[in-house]
């Protein structure tokens, strides 16, 4: 037998890929920012701190990165209300989930964008007196973001694409939209054909975005 | 000699078990330019970079204006600095880096102004202005606007000295600001160092360029092996040297 595509399904109820797309995005947004700042401090504090806390930071990367975020989700959004006693949604719960896995992965990141700043610009920051914060807020970390800005476009274009995984626990993002319309038309082929450019696009968008703050950042270099 | 600004008494130092100082003395007078010569691993930077703690020492004492740079306390109270007083006493004492250590996410003029808003408080006109007057004191009025990539050596090194002496150090720390240019760039560089050594800024330099040293050094002090070996006039000290040590090392410098 012959499969006709037919796309007219697909239009009917393409509200729900948009407010899909939507959610999916937000969600990036959310868990990139926060796990930014989860692996931003974590980051500072196993350059800066004492054995304990390198282990305890080691500990929570390897943890994390040596897990399937699959199992992570169900994890967060099954084990810990039924372990702990307390419930929240879906949409809170995948978010917690995103934000850990984000920040696991950005702690590497800054970890190593810390440690290529150059040891003599730091020197010149000590040498005109700025205290060690300021050293952080005003050398340590504008340096380290313009050395770990391109490695950040592959996370978070990754992050991005992992929001997909949300729809496991009925969270309504773009694959959860998807499945939905999949399952009431029967229209599979043609639900991913239409899913999957608006992820690419997304990513793209994202890549593009991250390019021209690059560009913005890193002054020209001299000819 | 004049008023003592820098006073270093017996400083120890070493690396894991290598010990880099053994044991130095040495005084810089207000207004003087004192010389450390001396070959590769003699001493002479690390010495410098514990005049402003940027390395710790492990004995003796470095008295800055009459403060003890890395310790507070005497006797069995003496105890390190902490990084907080550390970046006060640091503040007073401007360096200048053989690789020049600009900030590379800066351009020439807030290179010159982050320490002055940030550690001296000035608002962002008054850091502005600053920078300003002593970017066009080493001759970069017009690079202002450009980024360390964008500047030659020669040009970087002048914003790194404009930095260090817009916060109107006491004393100034030059480690081989001149190593790192092509020869065509020495001069410029130079030039400006001069000029601040006959307006009276007191300074210990670390340098390779004996021509430099006759010309700005009030004293020279040859360091080998940790310790100084000799000090004097720079016009007496490298015409006729009295250590053996001292005229194997002139003559090496002159095979080249």
């Amino acid at each position: 037998m012959q499969y006709h595509l037919n796309f007219n399904f697909i239009w009917r109820y393409s509200e729900k890929l948009w407010s899909g797309l939507l959610l999916s995005i937000e969600l990036a947004l959310v868990s990139i920012l926060i796990g930014c700042l989860i692996g931003f401090a974590l980051a500072v504090a196993y350059n800066g701190g004492g054995r304990l806390t390198r282990w305890l930071v080691a500990a929570y990367v390897e943890f994390i990165r040596n897990v399937p975020l699959l199992l992570l989700v169900y994890l967060v959004f099954y084990g810990i209300p039924s372990a702990g006693g307390f419930a929240y949604g879906a949409t809170e719960s995948f978010v917690v989930t995103l934000s850990l896995y984000a920040g696991a992965h950005l702690v590497e990141v800054f970890r190593a964008g810390l440690d290529a700043v150059p040891k003599g610009v730091v020197d010149a920051g000590k040498a005109i007196g700025l205290t060690p914060w300021q050293r952080l807020a005003h050398v340590r970390f504008p340096v380290m973001l313009r050395i770990v800005l391109p490695a950040l476009s592959n996370t978070f274009i990754s992050l991005f694409k992992d929001t997909s995984l949300a729809s496991v626990i009925a969270v309504p993002e773009l694959t959860y939209g998807a499945n939905w319309i999949k399952t009431n038309t029967f229209r599979a082929v043609e639900v991913w054909i239409v899913t999957a450019p608006m992820y690419l696009i997304t990513g793209w968008a994202i890549l593009a975005a991250l390019r021209g703050l690059e560009r913005a950042l890193i002054p020209r270099r001299r000819a | 000699m004049a008023e003592a600004l820098v006073s270093i008494r017996n400083l120890k130092k070493s690396f894991g078990r290598t010990r880099v100082l053994d044991g130095v003395d040495i005084d810089v007078g207000k207004g003087e330019a004192v010389v450390l010569i001396g070959a590769s691993g003699s001493g002479k930077t690390t010495l410098l970079r514990c005049v402003n703690a940027l390395e710790r020492y492990d004995d003796g004492s470095i008295r800055v204006d009459g403060v003890e740079v890395g310790f507070r306390g005497e006797g069995a109270e003496r105890r390190p600095r902490g990084e907080r007083e550390l970046s006060a006493i640091r503040a007073d004492i401007g360096m200048v880096f053989q690789l020049f250590n600009l900030f590379p996410h800066l351009n020439a003029r807030e290179n010159v102004m982050l320490g002055l808003q940030k550690v001296r408080g000035l608002t962002k006109a008054e850091a502005r202005e600053r920078a300003d007057h002593w970017l066009a004191q080493v001759g970069l009025a017009d690079r202002a606007e450009n980024y360390p990539s964008e500047l030659s050596g020669g040009q970087q090194q002048r914003v790194g000295i404009a930095r260090a002496v817009a916060m109107e150090p006491k004393l100034l720390l030059l480690d081989e600001i001149t190593s790192a240019l092509d020869p065509e760039l020495v001069g410029e560089v130079l030039a400006v160092v001069r000029r601040l050594a006959a307006d009276g800024m007191t300074m210990i330099v670390v340098t390779h360029e004996m021509i430099f040293a006759r010309d700005v050094g009030t004293r020279v002090v040859f360091m080998d092996g940790g310790v100084k070996v000799e000090e004097g006039a720079p016009r007496d000290l490298l015409v006729n040297p009295r250590s053996e040590r001292l005229k194997a090392f002139l003559s090496r410098l002159e095979m080249h």
